[in-house]
């Protein structure tokens, strides 16, 4: 059994947050000026 | 290069970001309108020969994507992310080679030619991969990547536009922003090629359904089915309509207002485009995880069959109410959206996922179809009505009688899809899955 658990694969969570901050970031970005245009249509 | 398998343990998140790295890179190509008044100013450009690039990069996305299709199955993700990393990453730099020697032609085979062959592979390469890992929730899975073909151009707008603004719209600062493009979506789509896994063996999940679950058909053999090519009415019927919207978004609100007591501005149909836009990425990641739960010909069925009242409802009484015609067009661009990221997991319900990735290649000549048919058909009829003397709603009410036309017929196509007959069926796909489990795990 402690033979088993030595080698359980390593923990992914951070790997996983990088990535999606990596891709999230510029997403975020390109979503505020889409809405600082779009606001454009309410306010003339 | 063989496709990189899963250690144990990988985590099947991580597939969705390498796919966005690689969709929300090339998504740029909407963008391009940005580039053109520069080009326009500088190298003494026409409209219609600053829109060469694009309109190559575009062609070459359907032919790399329907010719490519079978080689990205062949060679896997990795292969596929790398290629198009290649080239799109080469086509800004050949750009900017041609920007700083103000040699046009280069621009056209570097953005266009090579940038457009990066284009179809990088469109297609997670598609395969991404319903592999999620057999439960293919919708969902391919939904988010498509997203980011659409959050491309979100990024790429306003960066491209602050990157022209800082180092100059004459060529040398075109070049120059070619070549900051270049290299920045060559680091950033790094991040897709390095990450990318195929999953091991037929179920890569507990308690998820087998990736070999249902028929299995080759891509040979999907292409001669009349599932396949009725499915192609639908995506082409779909897009078209969608198409009819997008490519005359600003004009069209401004000429049906343009007798109110609240006319629309420029600017504000500026932010007419971006709702739009916004539709068209919402609709992508919401509608393709909806059709995981209602099912693919439901949803569709909401496509094609909403759409059409969405397009009457304009024709009918969209001059009437503002809020009416923003939320017709919003619905109809949601659909839009939909129907492109739903459309590889109607595929793997219909061919299974051995090799739904070519088959999807195959199909997407529909939107190269479909984006000659939408614009050809709005901006003729609209010419044709100005012509005639017509003026406001006038000009567009004959294009959506013309897309209802086009819905209904891409609904009756939808209907009449049936599953696949079992002679198409391959014989052994089990052989395949002995072949991937064979491969040595890459390390993380």
């Amino acid at each position: 059994m402690s033979n088993d658990s030595s080698q359980s694969p390593p923990d992914r969570r951070p790997l996983i947050a990088f990535a999606w901050l990596w891709v999230g970031a510029p997403l975020v970005y390109g979503l505020y000026e889409l809405v600082q245009k779009a606001t454009k249509l309410f306010t003339g | 290069m063989s496709p990189p398998v899963a250690p144990a343990g990988w985590s099947r998140w991580l597939v969705p970001p390498a796919a966005l790295a690689v969709h929300l890179s090339i998504g740029q190509a909407y963008a391009w309108s940005v580039f053109k008044p520069p080009l326009e100013s500088s190298l003494g450009l026409s409209g219609t020969e600053s829109a060469l690039p694009f309109q190559l990069a575009i062609v070459m996305l359907g032919l790399s994507a329907a010719f490519g299709g079978t080689l990205v199955e062949r060679n896997g993700p990795r292969w596929a992310m790398t290629v198009s990393l290649v080239c799109f990453s080469s086509g800004f730099l050949i750009s900017a080679l041609g920007a700083a020697t103000q040699q046009y032609w280069l621009i056209v085979l570097g953005y266009g030619f090579v940038g457009g062959i990066g284009l179809g592979i990088g469109y297609i390469s997670p598609v395969s991969t991404l319903i592999k890992w999620f057999p439960d929730r293919p919708g969902m899975a391919t939904g988010i990547a498509i997203m980011g073909f659409g959050g491309g151009a979100l990024i790429a707008s306003p960066w491209s536009t602050q990157m022209l603004a800082s180092f100059g719209t004459d060529s040398s600062g075109i070049a120059l922003a070619f070549l900051v493009h270049g290299l920045s979506y060559a680091v950033f789509m790094s991040l897709g090629v390095l990450l990318v896994r195929v999953p091991r063996g037929e179920r890569p999940v507990e308690g998820a359904p087998s990736v070999l679950q249902g028929p299995q058909v080759s891509a040979g053999s999907a292409i001669r089915t009349p599932q396949f090519w009725l499915l192609w009415v639908v995506l082409c019927m779909n897009v078209t309509a969608g198409i009819g919207i997008l490519e005359k978004a600003a004009p069209m609100i401004q000429d049906f207002f343009k007798d109110s007591s609240t006319p629309v501005s420029v600017s504000a149909s500026a932010g007419f485009v971006a709702l739009l836009s916004a539709a068209n990425m919402a609709g992508r990641i919401g509608w393709s995880s909806t059709s995981d739960l209602i099912g693919r010909k439901n949803i569709y069925r909401v496509y094609l069959g909403t759409g059409a009242v969405m397009y009457a409802l304009i024709a009918l009484f969209g001059d009437s109410s503002k809020p009416l015609f923003v939320l017709c067009a919003m619905v109809i661009l949601s659909f839009y959206g939909g129907g492109f990221a739903t459309v590889p997991a109607y595929l793997k319900d219909l061919f299974g996922t051995y090799q739904v990735g070519a088959i999807h290649g195959r199909l997407l000549t529909a939107w190269s179809l479909a984006g000659v048919l939408g614009p050809l058909i709005v901006n003729w009829i609209a010419d044709h009505q100005k012509n005639a003397g017509k003026s406001g709603s006038a000009l567009y009410e004959l294009s959506f009688i013309i897309m209802i036309g086009l819905l209904v017929v891409g609904f009756a196509a939808n209907e009449l899809i049936r599953p696949v007959d079992a002679r198409h069926h391959i014989p052994t796909p089990k052989e395949e899955t002995v072949d991937v489990e064979r491969q040595q795990p890459e390390s993380a």
